[in-house]
């Protein structure tokens, strides 16, 4: 009984590959007033790093949310790594818009970043009784070399007792994604984390991207920078309460997908290579 | 010189006064380490409210002979939960909801002393405090009381924090960030009774507030702000029933405008957050 000696590759290939990072199912989502997400399908692999493209009101940080967790979809599914978001927290790194967190709350940088280690993380499963009790007990020492290495990476080391009431604009993001580091993620949902930043700062953050991204992390990233996407980043997700387009920048980056996400309150100017885009009102 | 040391040893040499100072040490402590969270995130109104909606609690187990303690703890616990449930569910707004709540509260306090003939003294040290009247039991209770807010918040420290400065990222990291919102709820309705008979029911929020409030202007770490606000809340303490002692005042009242003195200083003189600092340098904490 032998016959299926044969290999068949299809299967084959399906018991090799690890369960895909993200995947998104035909989702709804929405408010009391409003759909925020009509029908919302893709998913991500391993080792990519996505622009999550769309104007103000597009459905960006709703989507996030979702698969987050923090939002339920009336309608489709959320996977990452094959569980429901809740489930898979301990694997997902989260940035916030910096619009959205309190900057005279008294906490240092090093403090922020050491609240990435609580709750589920990467390898310590436990969630509740919570595993480091009481001030006494700190955070434990595995925790504090971590909160260093992730405030290196982002170039933080040296303001780490420094109140996060007086961080420059990149600063601020910068710690925001040290945060969301602090997990050990393999997945990174990033919201706006480029808004603001100097080109100098904006240079390094994308490195970081791509480096996160070759050591085989999983990128979302939000953002407004279409000519950052175009160059640097492997796909393109153009949301506008629908899935416009999803794609390579090259491909998916067309006039008329522009056009749809934007509902065509933009000129483009194609600049070797990368694509600006420019509102009228600014004309 | 003896005369001096006699001065500031003279009223301590009372039984009611180690009590009273005891009671107010305590309330101190407990008060700084919730009002650190009140004063970060405005929770001063539902401090105030939790503290007059205890007096529902206090009536009643007068009037039916129990322990005013409990029947002012149990109050402020039913209150403190309306409030977070009809605030999320009902379509008011979060502030109007505590208003109606713990006016309600407070009315049906009165009726139910109304039915009184005879009002009493004991009843209204509730209303404004008479910590030199405090008993044993008193002590015991409020030791308790304070203990179980101090643990519980040594305890969960790490997870408060988070949920205070961000809840939104606390969530997405897997933090039952409801159940630690309402905890320190719970712990806010406790705070107010352990105060009650120091300061009474109209000044509660007052030692909730000001130390911690005080304390922010100078320090700038949330455990530091707690250490600072507990010393403010002692120092003020003391200072008060000296002020009450020798002045003949009501003890409450001394203390809290002691504390009120410190903030102000504070307010004037703080080196970087001061009023005075801030007109010498035209951009206060300016970043480069």
């Amino acid at each position: 009984m032998r016959e299926t000696a044969a290999p068949n590759p299809s299967f084959h290939v399906e018991v090799e590959a690890e369960e895909t990072p993200v995947k998104v199912r035909g989702v709804w989502a929405g408010y009391e007033s409003h759909v925020a997400l009509e029908d919302v399908s893709f998913s991500l692999e391993r080792g990519s790093l996505v622009g999550l493209v769309g104007p103000n009101g597009s459905g960006k940080s709703t989507l996030l949310k979702v698969m987050l967790g923090l939002h339920r979809p009336w309608r489709g599914s959320v996977r990452l790594f094959g569980e429901a978001p809740a489930a898979a927290r301990r694997r997902v790194g989260y940035a916030p818009q910096s619009e959205l967190v309190d900057w005279s709350f008294p906490v240092t940088v090093a403090d922020v970043v050491a609240m990435g280690r609580i709750g589920p993380v990467a390898g310590r499963t436990r969630v509740w009784p919570p595993a480091s009790l009481g001030p006494w007990r700190r955070s434990g020492r595995e925790d504090r070399i971590i909160v260093a290495r992730c405030l290196e990476r982002v170039r933080l080391d040296s303001l780490a007792k420094r109140p996060i009431g007086e961080l420059s604009g990149g600063e601020q993001r910068r710690m925001l994604i040290a945060r969301a580091l602090a997990r050990e993620p393999d997945i990174l949902l990033l919201d706006e984390p480029m808004a603001g930043l100097d080109a100098a700062s904006q240079h390094d953050v994308i490195h970081l991207f791509e480096e996160l991204r070759d050591e085989g992390k999983t990128l979302l990233v939000a953002t407004h920078d279409l000519s950052c996407v175009a160059a640097c980043f492997n796909l393109a997700l153009l949301l506008h309460q629908r899935v416009v387009a999803y794609g390579p920048p090259s491909q998916a980056f067309t006039q008329d997908n522009l056009n749809a996400t934007y509902e065509a309150h933009l000129m483009f100017l194609p600049f070797e290579g990368a694509v600006h885009a420019h509102n009228h009102g600014h004309e | 010189m003896s005369d001096l040391w006699e001065f500031f040893r003279e009223p301590f040499g009372f039984a009611f006064m180690q009590r009273a100072l005891f009671a107010t040490l305590m309330v101190s402590v407990v008060s700084a380490c919730i009002g650190t969270f009140v004063v970060l995130k405005g929770l001063a109104f539902i401090g105030d409210a939790l503290a007059h909606a205890s007096f529902a609690g206090v009536a009643t187990a007068f009037v039916l002979g129990g322990n005013i303690y409990l029947g002012a703890l149990i109050a402020a616990l039913i209150t403190a939960l309306a409030i977070a449930f009809v605030g999320s569910r009902a379509r008011v707004s979060f502030d109007t909801a505590i208003g109606i709540l713990f006016v309600g509260a407070f009315a049906l306090g009165i009726l139910i002393v109304s039915r009184q003939a005879n009002y009493t003294v004991d009843l209204f040290s509730f209303v404004f405090g008479n910590v030199l009247g405090v008993g044993r039991d008193d002590l015991l209770l409020i030791a308790v009381m304070g203990l179980v807010v101090l643990v519980t918040v040594a305890l969960f420290y790490r997870q408060l924090l988070f949920t205070a400065y961000d809840p939104t990222m606390a969530a997405a990291s897997g933090v039952p960030v409801g159940l630690v919102q309402y905890s320190l709820l719970a712990m806010l309705g406790i705070s107010t009774v352990v105060a009650l008979k120091a300061v009474g029911i109209v000044l509660v929020v007052a030692m909730l507030v000001t130390p911690a409030a005080t304390a922010s202007l100078l320090v700038r770490r949330v455990h530091y702000i707690m250490a600072l606000g507990a010393v403010v809340g002692a120092v003020s303490s003391v200072v008060g029933l000296y002020v009450s002692y020798y002045g003949d005042v009501a003890s409450g009242a001394a203390i809290v405008l002691t504390a009120t003195v410190f903030f102000l200083l504070a307010f004037l003189f703080s080196p970087r957050r001061g009023l005075l600092a801030a007109m010498r340098a035209p951009i206060p904490g300016g970043h480069a």
